[in-house]
């Protein structure tokens, strides 16, 4: 009660000897930087920001963990994340991804470990200087429903602090391509338009870091595409972005590195090595005919490892690079007098990555 | 610490709006306050011009400071379960807001709405009696003292009920069972303030001034134990 009497007088003597507003002074906070999407997302404050700080981590983890009580979370959890690198986070159902993000978003306290997040140690005390750096996308949009698109994303503009929050709005509704339902109460939208306003929401405070948690879940393949071109702008522009999905395909494409996630980490790399690292590199021969000894024709070439059959007219040849073995390989197999059908190098995507990952966990534990 | 006045008015504005277009908030708010407006309605306009002697002695007013105790806790239990179910805590909870600009943003969203309600009733009762009532019995109602008691007291009732209702509204993880915990919290209010409406508890300047150092206090408690409860790691997880 004191506190609302004090309030309402330090309100009307703030109206009294000063009308403009004194608030949303955040030290370093420059221009908006939420442009419609063509336009460039770079600010003065990232700028300086990218000069200051280039070789800091944007985010850093480092044997990170969080338990409920005898449940673990996630443990161990241990990553370097560069500015303006796009960073997805993959793993099962109950892995630990969401809490990961809620704890490096300040929402929940880690029980073990330290992280930094856009340039500021995870402390308690750093709460409100972190999430003015940051924003979080959560995986269920969390819109107001009775209220209007405009008036859930001005509410979100005040509670950052932004400055010209109307306008801020608009640029944040084109990003999403949005606009034309500003006045639209959220309850009548469809789960994709909300996920599409909670993005732009997102976007709303311009931040260094923006945790993504499943971003595309429930959008059409057209809102998709936008959402993945909307991630590439942002990327363009420096934002640093923690994408978490079961959308692989959506990570193989739009991300730096990956990293795996079942409680511990389980791998972190570029899609690629990972495929390197967990993958032998191999050839896939197919024959008209079956051949009589395929391993005379594979076993004396330098450039082979190794060899299996595939089926009857198949063969999988280990080697150590695909661009010299497969001239070799050939040449071998028209001297045995096989008539070759194809001959190409095995491509393994992320998502044989993560289910042999993902396997193996669970492998081990029903051993 | 300072406190972010447009984040608490983003907060209070955004509240409004919700309580607008939220039937069952609206029909609540105006339900509470006709059921206690109906029965001293009734009994002062049907007593007789002999019966103002008797009124001397009573405080039929003081009765509808029920109003802002019920009203407040109502809205205040529902404010952060509310937005606990809804799913809409952890993306405000992600923004730079402070747990006490949170709370400042709610609390006012329930005072000011109760308060400028129950003053409206107090208006409308006064006038009904004014008009309706027998002379001798308006004016042995409408004392100045009593006014002013209500004038004080309302704003001190709502704030105690406020910090007890968003109390229970951050342990609660059903709005129901919150609403309910929420009025059950502020009856002891109710129950004192009919007492010295009816004169089983007597009025005097005493017991108002000790009542208001007493509200003042609990006020005071209220915030700062409402704050410290405020845990924003259970309210997102439900655990610990």
């Amino acid at each position: 009660m004191i506190y609302l009497i004090r309030w309402l007088i330090g309100k009307l003597r703030r109206r009294a000897t000063s009308p403009a507003e004194p608030l949303g002074a955040v030290p370093g906070r420059d221009e908006p930087a939420v442009h419609a999407r063509g336009e460039r997302f770079v600010t003065r404050r990232k700028a300086a920001a990218s000069d200051a700080n280039r070789d800091a981590p944007a985010l850093s983890a480092l044997g990170l963990g969080k338990r409920f009580g005898d449940r673990v979370a996630f443990d161990d959890v241990s990553f370097e994340i560069g500015h303006g690198e796009v960073f997805g986070f993959l793993g099962p159902n109950g892995a630990g991804k969401t809490t990961t993000v809620r704890t490096l978003g300040t929402l929940i306290a880690p029980t073990s470990g330290s992280a930094t997040v856009a340039g500021i140690p995870l402390t308690p005390d750093n709460g409100v200087e972190i999430r003015r750096r940051i924003s979080i996308m959560p995986e269920s949009p969390g819109l107001y429903l009775r209220l209007s698109v405009a008036e859930n994303l001005g509410c979100f503009a005040d509670l950052y602090e932004a400055a010209d929050p109307g306008d801020r709005v608009d640029r944040a509704l084109r990003a999403v391509n949005l606009a034309d339902r500003a006045s639209d109460a959220c309850g009548s939208l469809s789960k994709g338009l909300r996920q599409r306003v909670a993005l732009a929401r997102a976007l709303l405070s311009d931040p260094q870091v923006l945790f993504l948690d499943e971003p595309t879940s429930g959008l059409d393949p057209v809102a998709t595409r936008d959402v993945h071109e909307l991630i590439a702008e942002l990327r363009r522009s420096g934002v640093t972005i923690f994408l978490t999905t079961h959308r692989l395909e959506e990570a193989e494409r739009l991300c730096d590195r990956v990293a795996i996630l079942n409680t511990t980490l389980r791998t972190i790399g570029r899609p690629a090595e990972l495929r390197d690292r967990l993958f032998a590199k191999t050839l896939t021969v197919r024959t008209l005919i079956p051949l009589p000894e395929p391993g005379r024709v594979f076993a004396d070439l330098p450039a082979v490892d190794g060899w299996r059959q595939d089926g009857a007219r198949d063969y999988v040849v280990a080697v150590s690079d695909p661009s010299l073995a497969a001239p070799a390989v050939t040449r071998a197999l028209v001297q045995a007098g096989a008539d070759v059908l194809s001959i190409g190098e095995s491509h393994h995507s992320l998502e044989d990555v993560y289910l042999e990952l993902v396997n193996e966990d669970e492998e081990a534990r029903r051993r | 610490m300072s406190v972010s006045r447009r984040r608490v008015r983003a907060i209070f504005r955004k509240e409004l709006r919700e309580y607008r277009r939220n039937r069952t908030i609206v029909t609540g708010m105006a339900i509470l306050p006709v059921l206690f407006l109906i029965q001293p309605l009734v009994a002062v306009l049907s007593l007789g011009a002999s019966a103002s002697g008797g009124l001397a002695h009573e405080h039929e007013l003081l009765y509808l400071l029920a109003i802002p105790a019920l009203v407040s806790g109502t809205l205040a239990s529902y404010s952060v379960v509310g937005e606990r179910q809804q799913g809409t805590l952890e993306p405000v909870l992600g923004t730079p807001i402070r747990r006490e600009e949170f709370l400042l943003g709610k609390a006012l969203a329930s005072f000011v709405p109760s308060v400028a309600i129950s003053y409206a009733v107090y208006a409308f009762f006064l006038a009904l009696v004014e008009i309706f009532a027998r002379p001798g019995v308006a004016s042995a109602l409408l004392r100045g003292s009593d006014l002013l008691a209500q004038l004080v007291f309302t704003p001190l009732l709502a704030g105690w009920s406020i910090w007890v209702g968003i109390a229970i509204s951050t342990r609660s993880s059903e709005i129901r069972v919150a609403q309910q915990l929420g009025v059950l919290a502020n009856l002891p209010s109710v129950v004192v303030t009919s007492l010295i409406a009816f004169n089983v508890i007597h009025a005097t300047l005493v017991v108002a001034l000790g009542g208001a150092v007493v509200l003042l206090v609990l006020n005071r408690l209220g915030w700062r134990i409402t704050s410290a409860m405020f845990d924003r790691e259970r309210l997102i997880t439900g655990t610990r």
